[in-house]
């Protein structure tokens, strides 16, 4: 450590080396605002399904026709379903802001092919079937390790499949949007085909919240919360 | 050299703080002058019903039509929300098969006029059978015949300082349009619904069918149309009742 002390700039460059900077200050923003706004969205969704929480298949459906299935909860006529809406659009509006802030940028930095985009070599069946049971075994990663094969197609299916999904069936159940864009709907075969799967992506994506965390917990929670709040895995040592 | 570079940047910053605030007001003005701030634009809900009601209303044509459906797709079942007014005005007008209603139209108005249901009938109509979403989640299909609010609109003469269309029914669900649903088309103040005289529960003798929103801006039980261009002194000011219960005045989502 002498020696380093008198070269400030080794010293900073070997600090930074064995404490990389795990997610850059936009990463960590946007995941956080977005970590809230999906809370909101979560809430406020089922504080609109306690007004109906009843799920067709089709065009429509109502009291008095036959249902896909009932989640078992009492109705609630009026109250949650006013401020869940008006909850889970300003959520939708943060959420879908964050998001496309998060996507621009993870374009034009390569974030998305650097940390998303498996190497070729780790899509072979026994790249992840390796993959497969070190989750079973509950394996830690290493520290540093970059992410896994798995972590890399959830994070590509949730980032590019579900959340688009869940923005168009959710976009496929404003009047005005289907007047102007009719297949937004037709697509899914109606507007309560629309919100049946608006209601099953959403389920996707809780399970998925779920997981993250658990996985989270199980790799070092402190370490992970601490890089993705300042954005390094251990405090900066204090070489300067 | 440093301190230059702290002047150069406090001035760059202070421009661009300027600029940011002046343009901001400048979008603030540019939005109201084009209507694009809703009546319940007010509060931490109002963030929200403002970027959902201006976004719609900027990137969507003002005259796309909703969806229309054949007679095979029309619901078995229309269920049916709320009671019928218990008013006795209305209920004294329901007894005589409503030939002593009339609907009033007023406020800025060439012509204010009032009209028996017979008469409406003779006015040009329109049928369409469209789809009807409830903000609970439940949805109909049904074919609703009555005369499209832009004529009627168009009879009284609509200043052109006007920027609502302000509904009261019977009873207190007051609600009001912009003048872009207003004049929509597919706006109809609806006296039929699948061939025959709308039934009480559905909003006898007469209702407003907004096809491009949720039910509950189609108010029923109709009795006076009012055309303003200020919501502030009806009600809360927030342009419907809606707002007091927690709902929003734009239902186009």
């Amino acid at each position: 450590m002498a020696e380093i002390a008198y070269v400030p700039g080794v010293a900073i460059q070997t600090s930074q080396a064995q404490n990389p900077l795990r997610h850059s200050a936009l990463v960590r923003c946007t995941h956080w605002i977005f970590a809230v706004s999906f809370f909101g969205l979560v809430l406020s969704g089922l504080a609109i399904i306690l007004a109906h929480p009843h799920f067709y298949w089709g065009e429509t459906g109502g009291i008095g026709t036959p249902s896909l299935f009932d989640l078992p909860f009492r109705t609630r006529q009026g109250g949650p379903s006013g401020w869940g809406r008006s909850l889970h659009f300003l959520s939708a509006w943060i959420a879908v802001l964050t998001g496309a802030v998060y996507a621009i940028y993870g374009i034009l930095t390569q974030h998305f092919r650097r940390e998303f985009i498996p190497a070729p070599a780790e899509l072979s069946g026994r790249s992840l079937r390796t993959s497969l049971l070190d989750h079973l075994r509950f394996k830690r990663p290493l520290e540093g390790e970059s992410y896994n094969v798995l972590q890399r197609l959830s994070y590509l299916t949730i980032t590019f499949l579900i959340f688009p999904l869940i923005i168009v069936t959710g976009l496929a159940m404003s009047p005005v949007i289907t007047a102007v864009v009719p297949q937004v709907v037709t697509v899914f075969g109606g507007h309560q085909s629309a919100r049946t799967i608006h209601f099953f992506l959403a389920d996707l994506l809780i399970l998925f919240l779920i997981v993250h965390v658990a996985m989270v917990m199980m790799a070092g929670f402190s370490s992970r919360m601490r890089a993705m709040i300042l954005g390094r895995a251990t405090t900066r040592k204090e070489t300067v | 050299m440093n301190q230059r570079v702290s002047r150069r940047r406090l001035i760059t910053n202070g421009l661009a703080a300027a600029a940011g605030a002046s343009g901001l007001a400048y979008a603030a003005r540019l939005a109201t002058r084009y209507g694009l701030i809703p009546p319940d634009s007010g509060g931490i809900w109002g963030v929200g019903e403002t970027l959902t009601y201006a976004t719609q209303r900027i990137l969507m044509s003002r005259h796309s039509l909703a969806r229309e459906f054949n007679r095979s797709e029309i619901s078995k079942v229309i269920p049916v929300s709320g009671d019928p007014p218990r008013r006795e005005a209305y209920e004294r007008l329901l007894a005589g098969g409503f030939a002593n209603w009339r609907l009033t139209v007023d406020g800025m108005v060439a012509r204010p006029a009032a009209f028996s249901l017979e008469e409406l009938k003779r006015l040009p109509s329109r049928s369409q059978i469209t789809h009807q979403a409830c903000e609970e989640g439940w949805s109909f299909i049904a074919e609703w015949t009555g005369v499209p609010l832009s004529y009627l609109l168009s009879v009284v003469g609509v200043s052109p300082q006007a920027k609502f269309v302000v509904f009261f029914p019977f009873d207190d669900s007051w609600d009001s349009l912009d003048l872009p649903d207003a004049f929509h088309p597919q706006t109809l103040l609806a006296y039929g619904v699948n061939g025959e005289d709308l039934p009480t529960p559905y909003g006898a003798p007469l209702r407003l069918r907004v096809a491009r929103q949720l039910g509950y801006k189609s108010v029923k039980y109709l009795s006076r149309i009012t055309v303003t261009d200020n919501l502030k002194n009806i009600g809360s000011g927030r342009g419907s009742a809606s707002p007091d219960s927690g709902y929003s005045w734009f239902a186009g989502i």
